[in-house]
């Protein structure tokens, strides 16, 4: 009986052994990387990154909808400036030239599903420590709503 | 090596599953309790299968359990002022607790029943009495906020109340203590043919809007408890009262004289076309009626004059009394219509009557007695049975739609099942202790959901870990879907629990409310965003409208208050999204914080005493920076000249 505990215990320490041995491996491997410089997520610039979250694709006219960044403007009034100023950086970034940095599916999936854009798209978590914390209130616009405030970001 | 090691395995687990297996076996009461535990467990993150509201007695609030966890979900506050919301202390709540006597902070709130359409619980509203200062509230079943309130002038101890006819078209209120109507100074042994027991009907439109349509002005016995007909007796209403030697003093001897006391039964409809029709007379009474409106967020009071009295006589057919054995208490109707129950709470048998045996000595005239020129009906020839013995100090019945009746017995602490048209005694268990009332989920309507019943108990004692004399009132779950009564659970109930009133949850859940409409907000001083804040001053009165959002308030700096003077802090809630509430407090205020919802405007006065810059904060942990989220109002002298002045990070 002792003899047999005495191996499931060698069986044991064994597979502990192993573990540890891979994850010095990885260690290792982890070292060989070349450490980038992280550039502040508002700076970022990721023009493939269409988010998370029900909008999927984006058809932006070549010249803008002016109706409609007018009624996006009044929304984003309403619904948004407790939080953003386009002059400057407040609460959050400043939504100023960001089809230059985000794709327009990004914006609007921030915009329509941040608890999971913070928690699941990389740009997102990392727009969240940035601004200390503060999480991107969902004012629960609607497509159309979101649309058009995506049409006045264009103007600024 | 292998072998030996999954051979070693085997027998260890084989151990424990025979050691399992033969613990359920010699522990039959351990199999039992682990079943009891499943029936009463809703895993984390689920949702219970019922909602139950049970009355916050001297708490004068609603308290809403899920079933059958047990799990208490929220506090409503009714008829008391709730600091955790602001209740009662915010500008806009305050009209709720006007009454004819003032401003009344407090209420006991007792018994609470769900809007019904043909008979059947639809969850657009619940309603709850107050005794004291007799009035009935509604509540919206989709925000859970008390939405109005109605006083009920020449009236006194509101407990026969607030029971909801099966349309909804009414609901009724009582008065337990005879009062001289109209009240005036006068000797009180000169109580007996002066004093009298106004039953209310109050009115419930589409919309909600409660309207007192009359008062059947009834001789002054004390009216208890009531129950409106269903199905077969709809139309009708059945009160129980005592006191009909008409004592004013040591009522526990001197009130349980007579052998039989009365249930009164009343056709509303009949009563309501003689009014319709111009009958009755405008009698004097003051009484207010407060208002909640949704869309401004704010309370009115309306103070009213005038109530149609109607005298039980001027109606022919309309109002009978039958006997009842010593001094009734619960007055309950089956699901059919047929039975009313009457528990006689010092009589050993409990009586049920026959609605069609009424309506047969109704037409026979067959009258044994009037009282104050109201026919009484036999004893012998509206009873439809006798439950014998059933136990001792009966008080509520409910039913659970299978034809058998649940009886609660105060003296002999336990709940009694027995089969309606045969009468005789299915099961009894003890409940822990001194049953007052019942509740099955639907269980007073045409459509009871008969799977469980909730004891609300009067006596706590050792239920629960000691603490200090004062305990929380005991409630007690058991399954009644099989023959017999099963205890499952046992969970505390805050103040005071009269009654209760359960449905299925998913009646109501998908209609509960998430978060109020910024763009329909029109209350006077919204800011419907930061552009829309600031701050006004008209005299020593100054307004500030401020908004709250995930973690700041705009403006967070202002300057140019002074002492003396009155500011009102309209805070709005800009967030639209479901539970972020913002709360809001400031040192020296002589009030609540108020707890503002998204899409809501809330108010609170604050009369600064003296000099200073001054802290504000929110109370609500909102956001990881929710310890951020706070500002300072600067206080100048009476006599100083700083400008009026609110900022937001300048």
């Amino acid at each position: 009986m002792k003899q047999t505990l005495k191996l499931i215990a060698l069986i044991i320490s064994f597979t502990l052994f192993n573990c540890g041995g891979s994850e010095k491996k990885e260690e290792v491997s982890y070292g060989k990387k070349t450490p980038e410089v992280k550039v502040k997520a508002s700076e970022r610039i990721d023009l493939k990154n269409k988010g998370v979250g029900p909008v999927t694709s984006v058809d932006l006219a070549l010249v803008v909808d002016q109706d409609m960044a007018t009624h996006g403007k009044e929304i984003y009034e309403k619904m948004c400036t407790a939080c953003h100023k386009a002059e400057k950086k407040f609460i959050g970034p400043s939504p100023k030239g960001i089809l230059s940095r985000r794709t327009p599916e990004w914006v609007m999936n921030m915009i329509l599903n941040p608890e999971q854009m913070v928690k699941e798209d990389p740009l997102a978590k990392d727009l969240l420590m940035e601004f200390n914390g503060s999480p991107m209130a969902n004012q629960n616009l609607t497509k159309e709503e979101a649309r058009a405030v995506l049409e006045y970001f264009r103007t600024l | 090596m292998n072998t030996i090691g999954k051979y070693l395995l085997s027998i260890t687990a084989l151990i424990f599953i025979t050691s399992c297996g033969n613990n359920n076996n010699s522990n039959n009461s351990g199999a039992m309790s682990s079943s009891k535990a499943e029936k009463v467990y809703v895993a984390p993150g689920e949702h219970d299968e019922y909602y139950a509201f049970m009355s916050g007695g001297y708490s004068g609030n609603l308290t809403v359990y899920g079933l059958p966890s047990g799990r208490m979900l929220k506090e409503i506050p009714v008829f008391s002022q709730f600091p955790t919301s602001g209740y009662g202390y915010s500008e806009e709540t305050k009209p709720m607790l006007n009454t004819s006597f003032g401003f009344v902070p407090w209420g006991d709130s007792h018994h609470p029943d769900i809007s019904q359409t043909n008979g059947e619980l639809d969850g657009r509203w619940i309603f709850i009495n107050e005794n004291n200062t007799p009035r009935i509230a509604r509540i919206s079943l989709e925000t859970f906020e008390t939405e109005e309130i109605i006083e009920l002038p020449n009236s006194a101890g509101n407990h026969a109340s607030s029971f909801v006819t099966e349309n909804t078209e009414y609901i009724v209120a009582g008065t337990r203590f005879a009062v001289p109507n109209p009240q005036r100074d006068m000797p009180i042994n000169e109580m007996k043919g002066q004093f009298k027991g106004p039953l209310s009907f109050v009115s419930i439109a589409d919309n909600g809007r409660l309207n007192l349509e009359f008062q059947l002005n009834m001789p002054g016995f004390n009216y208890d408890l009531a129950h409106p007909g269903r199905n077969k007796s709809h139309g009708w209403f059945f009160f129980t009262s005592y006191n009909t030697e008409e004592a004013n003093t040591l009522m526990e001897v001197n009130a349980s004289q007579n052998d039989k006391d009365y249930i009164a039964a009343v056709n509303w409809q009949k009563i309501a076309e003689y009014v319709k029709n111009g009958g009755g007379e405008k009698v004097a009474g003051t009484y207010a009626h407060n208002v909640y409106d949704e869309k401004t967020h704010t309370a009115t009071s309306t103070m009213k004059e005038g109530v149609i009295s109607v005298n039980p006589k001027d109606v022919e057919g309309a109002v009978f009394y039958i006997p009842i054995p010593k001094s009734p208490h619960g007055c309950d109707v089956d699901p059919s219509g047929e039975y009313i129950i009457g528990s006689g709470k010092l009589s050993t048998d409990l009586s049920v009557y026959s609605f069609e045996k009424m309506l047969t000595a109704i037409a026979n005239k067959d009258f044994v007695d009037d009282s104050y020129g109201i026919p009484v009906l036999s004893y012998e020839n509206t009873i439809a049975g006798v439950v014998k013995q059933p136990g001792l100090g009966p008080l509520h019945t409910e039913f659970d739609g299978q034809g058998n009746a649940y009886t609660t017995f105060f003296i002999s602490s336990e709940v009694v099942k027995w089969k309606l048209g045969t009468w005789e005694i299915l099961d009894r268990q003890p409940t822990f202790y001194s049953v007052g009332h019942l509740m099955i989920p639907g269980g007073n309507s045409r459509k009871p959901f008969g799977k469980y019943m909730v004891a609300l108990n009067k006596i706590t004692k050792d239920r629960y870990l000691p603490t200090g004399p004062e305990l929380e009132h005991s409630a007690q779950l058991y399954d009644i879907s099989g023959d017999k009564m099963e205890l499952l659970s046992d969970f505390p109930t805050h103040g005071e629990p009269h009654y209760a009133a359960g449905i299925r949850a998913d009646i109501i859940k998908d209609k509960s409310k998430k978060y109020y409409e910024l763009s329909e907000n029109e209350h006077p001083y919204v800011a419907k965003s930061e552009s829309e804040a600031t701050v006004t001053r008209n005299g020593n009165e100054v307004h500030i409208s401020m908004t709250m959002i995930r973690s700041h308030f705009s403006p967070d700096n202002i300057e140019g208050v002074k002492v003396g003077d009155k500011v009102y802090l309209h805070l709005t809630n800009l967030e639209q999204d479901f539970d972020v509430p913002h709360g809001f407090s400031i040192i020296g205020a002589n009030t609540s914080e108020i707890l503002v919802m998204p899409g809501q405007t809330k108010t609170i006065v604050w009369e600064p005493k003296r000099e200073g810059v001054w802290p504000f904060y929110c109370t609500d942990f909102c956001s990881a920076l929710h310890q951020e989220m706070q500002g300072y109002i600067r206080v100048s002298a009476a006599n100083a000249n700083t400008p009026l002045k609110f900022t937001l990070d300048e």
